[in-house]
């Protein structure tokens, strides 16, 4: 019974951090169908947002509030994931709705791009990095409104936005030679983001040993659950993003702004993304390359779960959180100690993390044979491409 | 529309201006008196999972060059000649290594190559360097079990590392042993080591597990810590990169602590992971090392304070980053011996050659390894380490004496027979 209650206990601890890294990715992929390879690197720029407001406690605030750091850094994470997500849907992604291969290309070359950016972000490269925007915007606004009205403005557009790029350059150089400004806010190493005192302990309830992070992913996980099913079920823009998944075309013609609900919808997943990137920083490590860590193990849950369904992304990360537990932890050795010799060695054999891995890989391709749409395949009218 | 995608590309097009000449900029500007050059390659991972630990290495390296051009360069034939690094980015990827390995020695001609880190870019380059009969100065503790010709090892044999650390694990801290690696060669093998020698002296394996590479969840290895050993007991870690910092993190918030009666005893955590990571997470748990920052010489204060004026005060020095530095002196060491830079010559003149690195003085044995100093030390608040125990200078051995396969096989470079690499002593 305690076994019972430990696996019970571990299953949803491994489970529930899946369902949060991947909830974000189920919004974006299951109701939009964007296949978005930069969602790890959003996770990313939420640990980072917890690592900086960390820093601002440490550095500033009095130390009695350090222990509240992070439940400032969750909503600031959402802000600042999300409002990179809306960025990238902005430029990017609202240019390729209905092309997955070239959205797949596309975000994993952002994903690429926020890798190197903080890696090698510095005060020089922002400052630069800023005026050349801020600059680029601009232009238009002081320049006379006819040279943007002729036919070589395109040209005058592309001309202005390398001149202003230049200009960044060229600041961020001179800055560069400072040494003030040419040391790098995070650099390639990775960083330290240490859980409050709180959050590093472990409470025993019963039999079962529950460290204290875990307990905190979990609640973490059900209220954004709760909030993210609310939001699509009972909110008037969740209704909105609903009406669009299942009818595009119609959904328009009654007079839902459908480019808002896109730009709203990606908006929602990449702040999660965030929520999810300041969970993982009280288990793992913090660097560029975090997001790929967890990328393969979001697109397998939305894919086991059923594209466009949350109780089917919750229930596959369940699933397997559990069953990666009980195998990579060997306990059905201990349910059932006289088990033959052949099934014992086996067993054995996958009871080793990094076997288990490739056994709940396994049984995911057998399950995609028989029921190829997922555990909850989207009835009715398919979302259009 | 159309105006906008064409603006949005003449930004694009900006930005990739910009970044390209960011990267452009810089340059060296070492002059001086000298009568010519000589190449060296530097091949690390620049980019990648390993550029974390590799920069240290390959900036240590081009400190030791600097240093020893600003004394005049190496003197051949009463020529003094400059030292000019070629570097070449392994990129964390295996076959990489091997590609530009054989380009540094095909096509820029250097004399030696100073490169790798994990043992799977060794193996990869390994057979480039033994084809071509070349030279490479590998500077990383490794997993033992192999002795080239083409191959000089100036880091930690398992002998020197390892097994002190489960010889003093044993004296000191309890028979039973749970063993946590990377999903690799080196932890795999380094286990196989230990499982023998602890099996020789009495102590007892009561779990092994691996994780592979990036993984983060460690759940289902803390279940069986705790069920192989409830009341504490020694876990040996060999874990390597990102997976460290989940590891530490989730045994800590588990209980699995020194505090509670586990000692914990890290290969591959140096001064530079531990900032990493966080020394709150770390704090009273072992490693052993050739060389500590922490280590109270005035060679090692000077290399410290050497680096840090280089590379900036925030960074710390560690045993890879010595190793790699001394390396470098060795090899200029024994070009000065042989009176040549020729690769050939200074294979047979690097044996015997001394140098007074940071750690103390190291010695070239005849089986391109090094005979170091082993060091055992506890990790404490500020993220350096307490050295706990000295146990001297070590000398190396390739073929370990534990596992029943190498038992009594060595390898000495000087004897003049075809199996030198390995012969049954």
């Amino acid at each position: 019974m305690d076994l019972l209650y430990d696996t019970l206990f571990n299953g949803l601890a491994i489970g529930s951090v899946l369902v949060l890294a991947a909830l974000g990715l189920a919004v974006v992929f299951g109701l939009m169908g964007v296949i978005n390879m930069a969602h790890g690197e959003l996770m990313m720029l939420g640990a980072y947002t917890t690592f900086v407001v960390q820093n601002i406690f440490k550095a500033v605030l009095p130390e009695a509030l350090f222990p509240i750091y992070i439940l400032v850094a969750l909503p600031l994470a959402f802000v600042v994931s999300g409002l990179a997500g809306l960025l990238l849907e902005k430029t990017v992604i609202r240019r390729l709705y209905g092309r997955p291969l070239e959205t797949l290309l596309a975000t994993w070359g952002v994903s690429l791009i926020l890798q190197q950016f903080v890696r090698s972000v510095s005060s020089a490269f922002a400052i630069g990095l800023v005026v050349a925007v801020v600059a680029g915007i601009l232009v238009p606004r002081f320049t006379p409104k006819v040279w943007w009205q002729q036919r070589w403005t395109p040209l005058l557009g592309t001309g202005s936005w390398i001149v202003t790029g230049l200009v960044g350059v060229v600041i961020a150089s001179v800055l560069g030679e400072q040494r003030v400004f040419d040391q790098p806010w995070f650099s390639a190493r990775n960083i330290d983001v240490t859980a409050p005192v709180w959050l590093r302990g472990s409470i025993d309830v019963g039999v079962v040993n529950m460290p204290a992070a875990r307990l905190f992913i979990i609640a973490l996980t059900v209220v954004a659950l709760l909030l993210v099913n609310w939001f699509l079920q009972k909110s008037v823009w969740g209704m909105r993003i609903r009406a669009v998944t299942q009818n595009r075309t119609m959904s328009d013609c009654l007079g839902i702004p459908t480019e808002k609900v896109d730009a709203l919808t990606f908006l929602i997943g990449s702040g999660l993304a965030g929520v999810a990137g300041v969970a993982v920083t009280l288990l793992g490590s913090v660097g560029p390359n975090l997001g790929g860590n967890y990328i393969v193990d979001c697109f397998m849950v939305v894919v086991l779960g059923g594209v466009g369904k949350l109780a089917g992304t919750v229930l596959a990360a369940l699933g397997i959180g559990i069953l990666s537990y009980v195998v990579g932890s060997g306990s059905l050795l201990l349910v059932w100690p006289a088990m033959p010799e052949g099934l014992n060695a086996v067993i054995t054999f996958f009871a080793t993390t990094s076997m288990a891995k490739v056994l709940v890989f396994a049984l995911i391709v057998v399950f995609l044979q028989i029921r190829p749409a997922g555990l909850f395949p989207q009835k009715g009218r398919m979302v259009e491409a | 529309m159309r105006k906008t995608s064409l603006r949005l590309l003449g930004g694009a097009t900006a930005l990739a201006t910009s970044l390209t000449l960011v990267a452009c900029s810089g340059g060296d500007k070492a002059g001086g008196d000298f009568d010519g050059e000589v190449k060296v390659g530097i091949l690390h991972s620049r980019s990648g999972t390993m550029a974390i630990s590799e920069n240290t290495v390959a900036e240590a390296e081009l400190m030791a060059i600097d240093e020893i051009n600003a004394k005049g360069g190496i003197t051949i034939d009463g020529k003094k000649l400059k030292i000019v690094p070629v570097e070449e980015d392994g990129a964390s990827d295996w076959p990489t290594f091997a590609e530009k390995a054989t380009k540094l020695i095909d096509q820029d001609k250097v004399a030696v190559v100073f490169g790798g880190w994990t043992s799977a870019s060794r193996k990869a380059m390994l057979p480039v360097f033994e084809a071509k009969d070349h030279f490479l100065f590998y500077p990383i503790q490794y997993e033992g079990q192999e002795c080239s010709k083409n191959i000089f090892y100036s880091g930690a044999a398992p002998n020197q590392q390892a097994e002190p650390a489960v010889d003093w694990l044993l004296q000191n801290k309890g028979k039973d042993f749970f063993l946590v690696g990377s999903d690799y060669v080196y932890p795999r093998t380094a286990n196989t080591i230990m499982r023998e020698q602890l099996k020789a002296n009495g102590g007892k394996v009561v779990g092994e597990d691996y994780l592979p590479l990036g993984n983060t969840e460690v759940a289902p290895i803390i279940a069986k810590i705790k069920q192989a050993m409830p009341k504490g007991g020694v876990i040996v870690n060999t874990l390597n990169g990102d997976s460290n910092v989940a590891f530490f993190k989730q045994m800590k918030a588990a209980g699995i602590t020194p505090a509670n009666g586990y000692s914990i005893m890290s290969f591959s955590i140096a001064e530079e992971e531990i900032a990493a990571i966080g020394p709150e997470y770390l704090e009273g748990t072992y490693a052993a090392w050739n060389f500590f920052q922490s280590l109270d010489t005035p060679a090692s204060k000077e290399f410290t304070k050497n680096f840090k004026a280089k590379y900036g005060d925030k960074r710390v020095t560690s045993d890879p980053a010595e190793a790699a530095y001394m390396m470098v002196y060795l090899w200029a060491a024994a070009a000065e011996k042989a009176n040549s830079v020729d690769d050939n010559k200074v294979r047979e003149a690097l044996i015997g050659v001394s140098f007074d690195a940071p750690e103390g003085k190291v010695t070239v044995m005849p089986n391109h390894h090094v005979e170091k100093r082993v060091l055992i030390g506890e990790v404490q608040k500020d993220g350096m380490f307490k050295i706990l125990e000295d146990k001297g200078f070590v000398k190396p051995v390739a073929w370990n004496q534990y596992v029943p396969e190498t038992k009594g096989y060595t390898c000495d470079w000087t004897q003049d027979r075809p199996d030198a690499g390995k012969y049954k002593m």
